[in-house]
């Protein structure tokens, strides 16, 4: 397995006043190409923080995030922005949709950095609503979905710039049973299918188990569960 | 860049509807500091034109040296006597020379819309008065009988002022008149005078003789010159030549300058007020939006991007607000009549005019509102943190 993902003594600080929380020291881990990994850890211990990261969303203290190569944490906001929109697709707990857009609108948003044209991006924009099993409701706004399906709208629109990783928040904290399983199902099948590597937040147990590597996070340490 | 920044500026004019009675605000705001400078250029535009539409080229005006104002000079039948031998002077078909003196005394009427009084200009003229106004026309009753107490009303007079109907006695001051005629000069702000012959008024008003004004009808405008030199070597005459479209330009001037000097400085002032208004209005944008924005900045969107958008969203309600201001002002304004002291302190009736130049300058305007009320909330849109994007 290639990493995709190296950490390097990663570190995050945050100084209130005088007073310095600490959410993580010298952090090392790996992630490979084509990994399913779930991050559980209490309220608090930096899940989110971690994905930012990853994500490039915000900048660690100190020490390295490499992606493929690339020093994720030291580029510039415009490079930043363009990596993120080429390599790395957010999902997140409350959706995120624009809700005075479509669905078919909220997933084509990504495609709008590229140079397809807009013939391009319709098709591209079904072939996403059909993998997540919503191109039934694409003219739909979000208020008009359910939950779930405007879960899987925001699953459509982190794959359809085709970046390797997905970067998921808790993205069935807020879904019954039956509805989460079903959008961790679609995750998995990302994942076997298209070789998305999916590094997943979640405060639950069924959801975890839905990947190849658990990890907790507590105190700023990782502890590896074998994955049954 | 052009697709994304078209794609935040469809997020956030669709997103209107969410923050619409903001948005109406905005747009209602500008809507009337638009309609107020339009209202103002209207009004100074129709009292140009009312004035520039006034007065021949081959006209000429002879006040008093240095009188500036018909009402301010003062001269003799003598000094008609010499001028209607100068050169350049056109004949009428009995082959006398085209030469009117006038007075001039003011009259106070009663407007019909306040019911207040008003100075109105009263011409004395004689039998050639007429002949001197390119477009005179009675259009109701009949002209006066020189030596007699009766007058004949411009049509503006008429219509804005009570009392002038046919037929009827008006008391103007401690003298009593007969209406018996109506008429008109094209639009010109004769039409805004009252006329009566001008032995009468000499008499009425102890005048004598005395006469405050001179015109003649030249044989062409460039004979103007051949009459300022005859005047200027006969030691016998102290007098202004003018041609008479400038004499009213003149006149225009100064008032058109002031309705103007009173219209900017009020327009900007309440653009001051509503630019706080669509500041307010932008910051409310962004702020209902900070989780859209940050999600779109973390799908790669550039910041600066949301900062357009919020700046296109403030300047399409900036300028709806300043169609529908000069929409208003259009259909209210436009063609109606008003009056107001011309540059003799008459009252000079004209009509409002909605120009194309005023409607740009009102959305101009509207568009500098719409673009200074934004910067700093367009700002505040490229600067959202991206951490934004887990607010619940
Ligand atoms: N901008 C900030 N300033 C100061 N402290 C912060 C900031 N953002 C996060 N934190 C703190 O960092 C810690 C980790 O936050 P993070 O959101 O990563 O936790 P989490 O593991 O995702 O928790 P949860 O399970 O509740 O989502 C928390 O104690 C939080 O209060
Ligand atoms: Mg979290």
């Amino acid at each position: 397995m290639t990493a995709l993902y190296t950490l390097t003594d990663l570190s995050k600080k945050y100084t209130r006043g005088k007073e310095t929380l600490t959410i993580f020291e010298e952090l090392n881990m790996t992630i490979d190409q084509g990994d399913f990994i779930s991050i559980m850890g209490p309220s608090g211990s930096g899940k989110t923080t971690l994905l930012n990261l990853l994500g490039g969303i915000d900048r660690p203290s100190s020490g390295a995030v490499d992606c493929e190569g690339v020093r994720v944490d030291k580029l510039s906001e415009g490079k930043l922005a363009k990596w993120r929109s080429a390599h790395v697709g957010f999902i997140f707990q409350f959706y995120n949709l624009m809700p005075m857009l479509s669905a078919a609108q909220n997933v084509e948003l990504p495609l709008l950095l590229t140079s397809l044209s807009s013939k391009e991006r319709k098709k591209r924009v079904e072939t996403a609503l059909d993998i997540v099993g919503i191109l039934d409701r694409k003219g739909h706004r979000p208020a008009q979905l359910s939950g779930g399906q405007q879960q899987r709208v925001g699953i459509a629109r982190a794959v359809v710039a085709d970046p390797k990783v997905l970067l998921c928040d808790e993205p069935t904290g807020d879904l019954d049973r039956a509805t989460a399983d079903e959008v961790l199902e679609t995750l998995q099948l990302l994942n076997r299918e298209l070789n998305k590597t999916i590094v997943m937040v979640t405060h639950d147990p069924a959801a975890a188990g839905y990947a190849s590597r658990q990890l907790h996070l507590d105190k700023g340490r990782f502890v590896e569960r074998e994955a049954v | 860049m052009f697709s994304q920044t078209l794609a935040v500026t469809m997020i956030n004019l669709r997103s209107i509807p969410q923050r619409w009675a903001l948005s109406l605000a905005t747009i209602f705001s500008i809507a009337l500091v638009v309609a107020v400078l339009l209202g103002f250029l209207a009004m100074a535009n129709g009292f140009r034109a009312t004035l520039s539409s006034t007065g021949s080229d081959d006209v000429a005006v002879m006040l008093r040296g240095g009188s500036q104002a018909e009402l301010n000079s003062g001269l003799s039948r003598d000094d008609q006597r010499i001028v209607a031998e100068a050169p350049g002077i056109a004949r009428d078909a009995a082959g006398e020379p085209i030469v009117s003196g006038e007075l001039y005394v003011i009259v106070d009427g009663i407007k019909r819309s306040s019911r207040t009084e008003a100075n109105l200009p009263l011409r004395g003229v004689g039998p050639l008065a007429a002949t001197l106004r390119a477009d005179y026309q009675i259009v109701e009753g009949r002209a006066f009988e020189p030596g007699s107490n009766e007058l004949v009303v411009g049509q503006s007079v008429q219509r804005e002022f009570s009392g002038f109907d046919l037929g009827q006695v008006i008391r103007l001051g401690t003298n009593e008149w007969v209406v018996v005629g109506v008429f008109s000069t094209g639009g010109s702000v004769f039409e805004s005078e009252i006329w009566a012959d001008i032995g009468t008024i000499q008499n009425l008003y102890q005048r004598g003789t005395a006469i405050q004004s001179i015109r003649a009808r030249m044989t062409s405008a460039d004979a103007i010159e051949g009459l300022e030199a005859f005047i200027e070597n006969e030691p016998r005459l102290n007098l202004d030549v003018t041609n008479e479209a400038e004499y009213y330009a003149d006149q225009a001037g100064g008032t058109s300058d002031l309705i103007m000097f009173l219209g900017w400085p009020l327009a900007i002032a309440m653009a001051i007020g509503a630019l706080a208004g669509a500041w307010n209005t932008m910051y409310s944008s962004v702020d209902t939006r900070m989780k859209e924005i940050a999600t779109l900045r973390a799908i790669g969107f550039a910041g600066s991007s949301a900062a357009i958008g919020t700046m296109v969203e403030s300047m399409i309600l900036a300028v709806i607000g300043g169609l529908v201001g000069a929409v208003a002002v259009f259909l209210i304004f436009d063609g109606i009549s008003a009056s107001t002291l011309g540059g003799g302190f008459t009252q000079v009736v004209f009509s409002f005019a909605v120009t194309a130049d005023a409607i740009i300058n009102g959305i101009v305007l509207a568009l500098i509102i719409g673009f200074a009320g934004s910067i700093f909330p367009a700002i505040r849109a490229a600067r959202i943190p991206l951490l934004a994007v887990h607010r619940a």
